[in-house]
């Protein structure tokens, strides 16, 4: 085995396993290698957190061990973003999430934000409370691929369709795939309020986002890369 | 009932609750009670004090389902009630179905919450669990969630509702996602017993969310609560290990005189075992 292809097992390794500083480490030693950023990203960091992912839907993983992946893999994509922005590509898809008016749950959303950051998505999360407007605002700013909607209580449900309603009235019904999540949210009510997917947990939430981005604009850019979502997740470690 | 820091710890049981609960959600739905009678006995044998009963399932009339399911529960027991349920228009229906004196639960230091929620507590002479957040989400600051204990306790006063029909919940969350968020629970409830001195209650098993083998951290949990001023939990009584480590807790912080409690119950499991 070639150190490159060494340091790729290793990196999927240690990722996996939320091992921060060997992820750090490892990337800088490909990136002396002469390894391409595209390739650190694509086929090491990646794929381990899809099977983080894989693991936590199975049952494997607990929610630490998803945070702390996610985590590690910040710390190379803090790496790995000046170098992606110079090649000018673009993230796999726009995504903006938020927890609906009146719902201050977070958790689950955030899971969502880490693992869609980590998949290549550039997020816009509005964070809890969200009114409508807010929402409405979000998606015609910034045209995206989803608008995700989570909540965890069933008063503030029925925020759904009045989120649903303000982005019909404000003609972004149709521009935009509109998914929801929660606690108590089954997919038999996210169809009842007319949403267009319904996704039990954060890893769900992120496979369904990518095949719907790959679905939609094939896979070439898909396969390009992440420098908007890469600075998203740097501004997030540098508030946390 | 009576819950204080002198008294044992009083465990209000959590599982007629149909969230993450496909098979009473589902039943709930369609009006079968079975399972909410079965589960109200069950916790009661387990040692459950109060019983917590909520009927939050989308897109139903909950305030009916609600009323229906405290009716069933009054059926087969005669604990006290706690009423659970973010819709106002429930607690109100459920206040007006339950004969006895109720445990709202619960209102927050949310403006239009207390306005609503309180004068309905007054109205039934029930009690009310208040929790120390507001309209901005929860502070992770023990000192700012005391200021909204503070306000809710003073609203409740306000309404005329005694300091001993308050019972604030100073929030617990799951420490998989913050390892700090246990410690900040634990101090804010020793600012609240130390400064206010009401009882306290909380969503314990919240602590374990996201975590394998969540019932030796609830039951870990408990006991460091106790002793930080909780005097009263919703958990889960079915779980031994929960129920023991109550009891034990109990007992050592000398709430359990010549540790009667922990042996009958010792003595109790012993014969049911041996059945």
């Amino acid at each position: 085995m070639s150190r490159e292809e060494e340091i790729r097992a290793e990196l999927f390794e240690h990722t996996l396993n939320g091992h921060a500083p060997e992820v750090k480490a490892l990337t800088e030693e490909g990136l002396k290698l002469g390894m391409d950023p595209m390739d650190i990203l694509f086929k090491a960091l990646i794929p381990s957190l899809e099977e983080v992912g894989r693991r936590f839907e199975k049952g494997d993983f607990f929610v630490p061990e998803m945070l702390i992946a996610a985590r590690a893999m910040q710390g190379a994509l803090v790496i790995l973003r000046p170098l992606i922005a110079e090649t000018g590509a673009k993230p796999v898809g726009r995504y903006v999430i938020g927890t609906v008016k009146g719902d201050i749950h977070d958790i689950g959303k955030n899971l969502c934000v880490i693992m869609l950051e980590g998949a290549g998505f550039e997020v816009f999360d509005l964070g809890v409370n969200t009114p409508p407007e807010k929402f409405v605002d979000a998606v015609k700013q910034h045209e995206p691929d989803i608008v995700g909607f989570s909540a965890f209580l069933t008063t503030t449900m029925p925020m759904f369709k009045a989120n649903i309603d303000a982005l019909t009235k404000a003609g972004l019904r149709d521009k935009v795939h509109i998914a929801v999540g929660g606690a108590p949210v089954t997919q038999e009510y996210a169809r009842h309020v007319g949403a267009d997917s319904y996704a039990p947990d954060a890893s769900m939430a992120t496979r369904m986002a990518k095949e719907l981005v790959g679905d939609r604009s094939g896979s070439s850019q898909g396969a390009q890369a992440l420098e908007q979502a890469v600075m998203k997740i740097d501004e997030t470690l540098r508030k946390g | 009932m009576v819950i204080s820091g002198d008294s044992p710890f009083v465990i209000v049981g959590e599982r007629i609750n149909p969230t993450g609960r496909k098979v009473l959600a589902a039943e709930m739905k369609q009006g079968i009670m079975d399972r909410v009678r079965s589960d109200a006995e069950a916790q009661a044998g387990a040692g459950a004090h109060m019983l917590d009963v909520n009927a939050g399932i989308p897109a139903v009339d909950e305030p009916a389902l609600l009323v229906a399911a405290i009716k069933a529960v009054m059926d087969v027991t005669n604990l006290p009630i706690c009423i659970d349920s973010s819709i106002i228009e429930a607690l109100e229906a459920g206040l007006s179905a339950y004969q006895g004196k109720a445990l709202v639960n619960s209102v927050t230091a949310e403006e239009e919450r207390m306005e609503r929620i309180l004068p309905l507590v007054k109205k039934h002479g029930a009690a009310v669990i208040g929790m120390a957040n507001d309209e901005t989400g929860i502070t992770m600051v023990p000192s700012e969630r005391l200021a909204l204990a503070r306000r809710i306790i003073e609203r409740a006063a306000d309404h005329g509702i005694p300091q001993e029909d308050v019972i604030i919940d100073p929030i617990a969350m799951t420490v998989a996602a913050d390892p700090t968020c246990g410690l900040i629970t634990l101090e804010t409830m020793r600012l609240i017993r130390d400064e206010l001195g009401n009882n306290m209650t909380c969503g314990a098993s919240n602590v374990s969310f996201g975590l394998p083998d969540r019932a030796a951290v609830n039951a870990a949990f408990l006991p460091l609560a106790m002793h930080a001023g909780l005097t009263c939990a919703i958990t889960n009584p079915l779980e031994p290990q929960i129920r023991r480590a109550v009891l034990a807790g109990d007992l050592l912080l000398g709430h359990d005189e010549y540790a009667m409690r922990w042996i009958s119950t010792y003595r109790a499991d012993l014969a049911r075992a041996g059945q």
